[in-house]
């Protein structure tokens, strides 16, 4: 290894996940083809809105208000921030690991980049960016539906934007990097695996307290429960210094992901 | 150089004396063998997983509030709808990428057609193949009802060839615009503004009297709120002869007019 | 560009074994070779996507490993497969291609203008790459290699797989190109291409260079002047050329045909008749770099 190679990754981190100016072409390139097939890009955002109408339509008087700390909140107020905290996790995901994966084994775009001044950093960079942008519109536009159904009751609300954005870099940048070692399609079963149980399981449907208490434990340590616990307190309004180990949490994953995505890249790439 | 590559060029060439619908059949289950592990496992993983999460974890909240749904558990009346939705995922899934792929990727249906086989042993073979497919996964997803101690009544075992028609139902109309269509943009738009509205909509979560009016007559009309009614049906012992009966009409119905439109676009596609 | 000892490993598998070269400025130079013999892992090295494991080298007056993003942004590469993004149209792959050369979009689009022109895909400039000829794939794919306008272009194995007439086509777009003082380099395994297109070429084997020259001057040093091709009925391969390998200063015998290398073609012809010898067809033409590679490789049956 030269001594360029080793400091490439970290220059990922102080970057932030504006991007560099070369790797927003990356960027540019995943609007040019999103363009043509924008029907996929705003069709994922109706799944969770069609969830948040069932279950305020369907199961909110069911269910019935449930105690938040002390005060009673209706059950599609409690589910709406774990929904777009979903959202912004699978609008980070879908580039993030499929596409992602299409594009390093069959499509072979990023060998077409990397015949141009464009590098590996650029590459995992610019893409990271992109799965941040995704993840931050399905966000946005489904906090847009929630103020309109008026489950945004503060300004506080408002920083559940900054928190999906991310969420969105946390599991982008952890995505990437788990595609990074992937061999085929049939190695994303294990993908479903893991995020279906926490799709379900995290305190997005109910409080964790329903669960006996070594089940709250392990559930507490998922990525997606610190994503909800966080959107859940920005939207009701409930800020505790505790969300700042959520937020501490979710950063850790993104730098973590982004660093391990970079080594990974390069090592694919330049071989 | 003294290879022979033809044996003896006998005429007529020995036969099995299949018919075509089966050769294509046993096609699908011989392909089905290299993935049927995770398959197997994603069928058993999925209703154990839900039953755990909503019919027990939010279950235990509907309960207490609400004290169960029309007289039974929440968890006794979300099992039998969580089966009719999974076999509608399961059978749309089936009839999209696959059969787009058949023509357009692996081309396997050109290679078929290269042979004895027509169009519609291709259509007829790839039915029984998911009344096949769906025939398992009902029955696994009965046997994890059964453990969750969800399935009521004897005639629950009645489920295996109502799902067989319901996926038939559920996938022969998606095939036949997967055969037609030239890439795979729609399906995700079908996936999302289709099944997913279905699963979410159609009685799977709630039961008809919670939607407001307006929405009630829409679900009634969708096939899936047939099929989740027979379903619970005949989990819960609960049969009502009339409405169950329509229900089986409007399935066997539209799986055979499905089949007939299948029939049409694989030739309109196939046959050029 | 100069290369001494450069070497490639993966692992344990050594796919270029130290060689030489050096490419002047305006030179068209050809790498030759069979399937497997090093020629794209050179390419690859050369296009600075791949760091070389061993000797030096130095493109554009640069180092690969220190300055690849700056040596790209002066190469254009035409890669073995297309890898045309089939998502986009034909305009956008031009248009995003400048983009990641950072070029400004009013000057790639006034370029992918020439370019299509060039690549005499005008018509289908709106049209989605995936359902293109491949003849037509292959062109864009030189256009687009062309946008950032650069010094030195790389082909590796540009004509692959198409039919004579889009071959042709190319060659002519290639020597136009050649001619503005494009500095070409091409992998080849097609002799008649690098007879036309080369003018200094190498002839690589198993991750070495084997032979350096003209295409003329090699012809001239490792093969005949002519060639006489027979081809006789099955199975009486071997005994016709045991009877004949006498006439010839060097003989192939191949799986179909028996090739005789011979200073006077004609006359080789009829001492084969005279000799009572009635191969099925004769054919007499000239010595081409496949006789001269043939001859090198030893991929032969030599008698």
């Amino acid at each position: 290894m030269t001594p360029n190679q080793t400091a490439v990754p970290l220059r990922i981190v102080p970057l932030g996940f504006l991007g560099t100016r070369r790797s927003l072409r990356v960027v540019e390139r995943n609007v040019f083809v999103y363009r043509s097939g924008w029907i996929i890009l705003v069709s994922g955002f109706f799944e969770p809105l069609f969830y948040l109408l069932s279950i305020g339509l369907g199961l909110n008087h069911l269910v019935g208000p449930l105690d938040v700390e002390g005060t009673k909140v209706a059950y599609t107020a409690f589910v709406a921030p774990s929904l777009l905290a979903t959202s912004a996790m699978n609008g980070a995901l879908f580039d993030a690991t499929y596409n992602m994966f299409f594009k390093l084994k069959i499509s072979k775009v990023y060998d077409t980049m990397l015949a141009t001044p464009l590098d590996p950093t650029d590459v995992a960079l610019g893409e990271l960016t992109w799965s941040v942008v995704r993840g931050g519109l399905y966000a946005t536009a489904f906090f847009l539906v929630m103020a309109v159904m008026g489950f945004v009751t503060s300004w506080w609300s408002l920083l559940l934007l900054p928190a999906a954005l991310l969420m969105a870099a946390a599991f982008g940048a952890v995505g990437m990097a788990v595609t990074t070692f992937m061999r085929s399609w049939q190695d994303f079963d294990l993908v479903g695996l893991a995020l279906i149980p926490m799709f379900l399981f995290s305190a997005t449907f109910y409080p964790v307290t329903v669960y006996p208490g070594w089940l709250q434990a392990v559930v507490k340590l998922t990525p997606l429960y610190q994503g909800v616990v966080l959107a859940r307190g920005m939207a009701l309004g409930h800020l505790h210094p505790v969300l700042l180990l959520s937020v501490a949490y979710l950063a850790a994953m993104a730098i973590v992901g982004a660093i391990i995505t970079g080594r990974r890249v390069r090592q694919l790439l330049l071989s | 150089m003294t290879d022979q590559l033809l044996e003896s060029g006998a005429r007529p060439q020995p036969t099995v004396g299949w018919p075509g619908w089966l050769r294509v059949t046993s096609v699908y289950a011989h392909t089905y063998r290299r993935t049927w592990r995770s398959s197997m496992s994603a069928s058993f993983l999925f209703p154990v997983l839900y039953l755990a999460a909503m019919g027990v974890g939010l279950g235990s909240l509907i309960d207490h509030h609400a004290g169960g749904i029309d007289g039974v558990r929440y968890l006794d009346f979300l099992a039998p709808g969580l089966l009719a939705g999974t076999v509608l995922q399961i059978a749309v899934a089936e009839a999209t990428y696959p059969v787009v792929g058949a023509v357009k990727w692996t081309r396997v249906y050109w290679a078929m057609l290269a042979s004895p086989l027509g169009t519609d042993d291709l259509v007829l073979g790839f039915l029984v193949w998911i009344a096949v497919r769906m025939a398992m996964v009902s029955a696994i997803f009965l046997g994890v009802m059964a453990a969750f101690g969800t399935v009521r009544s004897p005639l629950g075992l009645l489920v295996v060839p109502v799902s067989m028609i319901a996926g038939v139902a559920f996938a022969a109309p998606v095939a036949s615009y997967a055969v037609l269509s030239t890439n795979d943009q729609g399906f995700a738009a079908i996936n999302r503004f289709i099944v997913v509205p279905l699963f979410l909509f159609s009685t799977t979560f709630f039961p008809l009297h919670q939607l407001p009016v307006g929405l009630r007559v829409v679900a009634q009309l969708t096939p899936l709120f047939h099929g989740v009614n027979l379903t619970r049906a005949l989990c819960l012992g609960q049969i009502a002869p009339l409405q169950n009966a329509a229900d089986l009409l409007y399935l066997v119905v539209l799986a055979g007019a499905s089949t007939l439109s299948c029939a049409a676009s694989f030739k309109k596609r196939l046959v050029q | 560009m100069v290369a001494q000892g450069l070497e490639k490993r993966f692992g344990d598998f050594t796919a270029v074994a130290g060689i030489d070269f050096s490419i002047s400025r305006g030179e068209s130079f050809g790498f030759l070779g069979p399937n497997g013999a090093g020629k794209t892992s050179t390419m690859r090295m050369v296009a600075c996507m791949s760091p070389h494991t061993g000797g030096q080298l130095s493109v554009l007056g640069m180092d690969p490993r220190t300055s690849g993003s700056t040596i790209r942004s002066r190469i254009g590469l035409v890669p073995q497969q297309d890898s045309l993004d089939d998502e986009l149209t034909v305009e956008d792959n031009l248009y995003l291609y400048g983009r990641y050369f950072d070029l400004p979009k009013r000057l790639i689009r006034e370029r992918a203008v020439r370019l299509l022109e060039f690549a005499q895909l005008t018509e289908r400039a709106k049209d989605k790459v995936e359902p293109l000829s491949g003849g037509m794939k292959r062109r864009l794919t030189i256009a687009r290699s062309l946008i950032s306008e650069p010094e030195l272009l790389i082909l590796d194995e540009p004509t692959t797989g198409l039919d004579p007439q889009a071959r042709h086509l190319l060659w002519d777009r290639l020597y136009r190109l050649k001619s503005q003082g494009v500095t070409l380099v091409i992998t080849t395994h097609y002799m008649d291409e690098a007879e036309q297109l080369c003018d200094r070429l190498v002839v690589m084997d198993k991750g070495r260079i084997v032979a350096e020259g003209s295409p003329r001057a090699l012809i001239e040093q490792h093969s005949t002047r002519e060639v006489v091709e027979l081809r006789f009925g099955l199975d009486q391969q071997h005994q016709g050329a045991t009877a004949i390998a006498d006439l010839a200063e060097r003989i192939e015998v191949l799986p179909d045909r028996v090739l005789l290398y011979v200073h006077d073609g004609d006359a080789a012809v009829a001492e084969v008749h005279r000799r009572g010898l009635l191969p099925e067809s004769s054919l007499v033409r000239r010595s081409t770099l496949e006789d001269v590679f043939l001859r090198l490789t030893g991929r032969s049956l030599v008698d």
